[in-house]
């Protein structure tokens, strides 16, 4: 690891005064930060530590939903009773993610930030746009069972391996922000970027902005599932994975809001896909044009090629759970 | 840098550089070796400690963050003759072989019971809001994060379960 200077930060305006360089990163929980940072993957010249900052609660809002503070942790989120009721399928995709040890520690901010398990980012003997930009991209013709199939480029072909985004998106959620300018809201549908030829950006974050929160909107109702498919059935992170919030009325779908994990370089929605489900009755054949239409422009690199029927079929199990008149 | 750590109830005056995980702070600069490294990277949990009573890996995480923090180790749980009630169950159900993963094992079942008893559900929870039970599977879902290179799974999911049904109990 490479020496840094540590600063404790004691609150917003203090963090984000000493976040000016660009060589600066906040840390919250560490856990992926510092995985990083022991294999000189990240090198940050300073740490600004925010866990002192004021940014632990739950809160209900006005409009009926929730504002999570950036440094509740993923533990403390998916037991939330209010949480648990109301938006469940959010306590799912964090339960099914990484270990009660590292749940305990991951921040709901840190967790939209955590970067991505393409083993080439990870190995600095390798070429890697996202790393090193302009390096190439070793995965595409590697080791890539793991990687993406929508929405990448020819520079980068990585996925964002959060299961909690997942949820959050299909749940449309808002992440605040705070930054010498003032705090405003970003749509998680806008907040990650596609890669494109800079696949180092991630997010529309700026450098020395701070998540202090995430929104979400009033309970969807439904019913939630989070379904994720992976090499182990515990403590691995997801091949596949599908939030949905679903809804039938008299015989018909009445509202669909599905997201995807394991797919692309952000937690995947679309809206095409939701309106072709919703006014129709649902059925295997239903189910396969929604993945058709999901799928259209999906496309392997080899080592992935199986995520695509295992979305098919992962999406279908989804969406049959989801319609079924009585459990 | 010069900061204090609580660790086992007792006060420590450390001077490190910020690089230091705590587990490296806690086995090389407190003669702390119970918690033992076995990846570095969070996937093994063998450095598995409890901060502020939540279990953690003390190797993602920075010694000099933990100022003001009651940290507990293994050490911290029992000595030889007066141990904690899963030291002892680990003893009695052959929980381990070679001994590497069990520090790290009985801090996170330690913690991990509380959580049980706090009503906390897991990815095998079929009902997110009943109460939990520390059966086989709950218990298999919860324990994860310690893997046990000499598989000694059964006994140390015995052992675990032997534990929390006497507290439920008490
Ligand atoms: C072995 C292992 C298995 C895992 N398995 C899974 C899994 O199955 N599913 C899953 O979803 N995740 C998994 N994870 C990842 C884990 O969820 C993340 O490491 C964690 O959520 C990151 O949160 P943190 O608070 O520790 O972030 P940190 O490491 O502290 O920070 C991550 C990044 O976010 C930035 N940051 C943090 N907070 C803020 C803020 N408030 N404002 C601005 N920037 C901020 C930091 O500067 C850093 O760049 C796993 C991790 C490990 C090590
Ligand atoms: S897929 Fe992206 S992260 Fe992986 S090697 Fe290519 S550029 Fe790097
Ligand atoms: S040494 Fe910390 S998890 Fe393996
Ligand atoms: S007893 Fe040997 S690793 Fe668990």
């Amino acid at each position: 690891m490479r020496a840094f200077d540590y600063v404790r930060a004691g609150d917003t305006a203090e963090a984000l005064r000493e976040a000016g360089g660009a060589e600066t990163r906040f840390i919250a929980g560490g856990t992926n930060l510092l995985d990083l940072m022991k294999l000189e993957v990240m090198a940050p010249g300073k740490l600004v530590d925010i866990n002192r900052l004021d940014l632990g609660g739950i809160e209900a809002t006005g409009e009926g939903g929730l504002r999570i503070g950036a440094l509740v942790t993923n533990s403390d989120l998916a037991a939330d009773a209010r949480v648990r009721r109301d938006w469940p399928v959010l306590s799912r995709a964090l339960l099914a993610g990484a270990s009660g040890q590292l749940r305990n520690k991951a921040t709901t901010g840190g967790n939209l930030l955590q970067r991505t398990r393409c083993y080439y980012f990870y190995d600095r003997g390798e070429p890697c746009n996202k790393r090193e930009p302009g390096s190439g991209c070793a995965a595409r013709d590697g080791m890539n069972r793991i990687l993406a199939i929508l929405g990448t480029s020819e520079h980068c072909i990585a996925t964002h391996p959060s299961d909690m985004a997942v949820a959050m998106r299909a749940l449309g959620a808002r992440v605040e922000v705070e930054g010498q300018g003032g705090a405003r809201e970003i749509a998680l549908e806008d907040f990650y970027r596609l890669p494109g030829d800079t696949p180092h950006i991630e997010t529309v974050l700026e450098p020395g902005q701070l998540i202090t929160a995430v929104i979400l909107p009033p309970p969807a109702g439904g019913r939630q599932i989070y379904r994720k498919v992976r090499d182990r059935s515990s403590y691995a992170f997801a091949l596949v994975s599908v939030a949905a919030v679903v809804a039938v009325e008299n015989g018909r779908i009445a509202k669909a809001q599905l997201a995807f994990g394991g797919l692309g370089p952000m937690p995947w929605r679309d809206a095409d896909v939701e309106d072709a489900l919703v006014g129709e009755t649902p059925s295997a054949a239903l189910f396969d044009r929604a993945a058709d239409i999901l799928l259209a422009e999906a496309k392997g690199h080899g080592g992935n090629d199986f995520k695509i029927p295992l979305t098919r079929r992962t999406l279908a199990a989804v969406l049959t759970q989801a319609t079924e008149a009585d459990q | 840098m010069q900061f204090q750590l609580d660790v086992n109830g007792e006060r420590h005056a450390l001077d490190l550089d910020t690089r230091t995980s705590l587990l490296d702070a806690l086995r090389d600069h407190l003669g702390l070796t119970g918690s033992k490294k076995g990846c570095d990277h969070g996937q093994c949990g063998a450095c598995t400690v409890m901060v502020n009573g939540r279990r953690i890996n003390s190797c993602l995480t920075l010694a000099c963050m933990h100022e003001g923090d009651e940290i507990t180790t293994i050490e911290g749980l029992g000595r030889p003759d007066d141990l904690s009630p899963l030291q002892r169950a680990f003893v009695e159900h052959d929980g381990y072989q070679c001994g590497y993963c069990t520090p790290g094992q009985i801090c996170s079942a330690t913690a991990m019971i509380e959580e049980i008893k706090a009503g906390w559900p897991s990815n095998v929870t079929d009902d997110l809001e009943a109460q939990v039970e520390a059966s086989i599977e709950e218990i298999s879902e919860r324990m994860s994060g310690n893997l046990c290179r000499c598989s000694c799974y059964p006994g140390i999911v015995d052992a675990i379960r032997q534990v929390a049904r006497e507290e439920a109990r008490a």
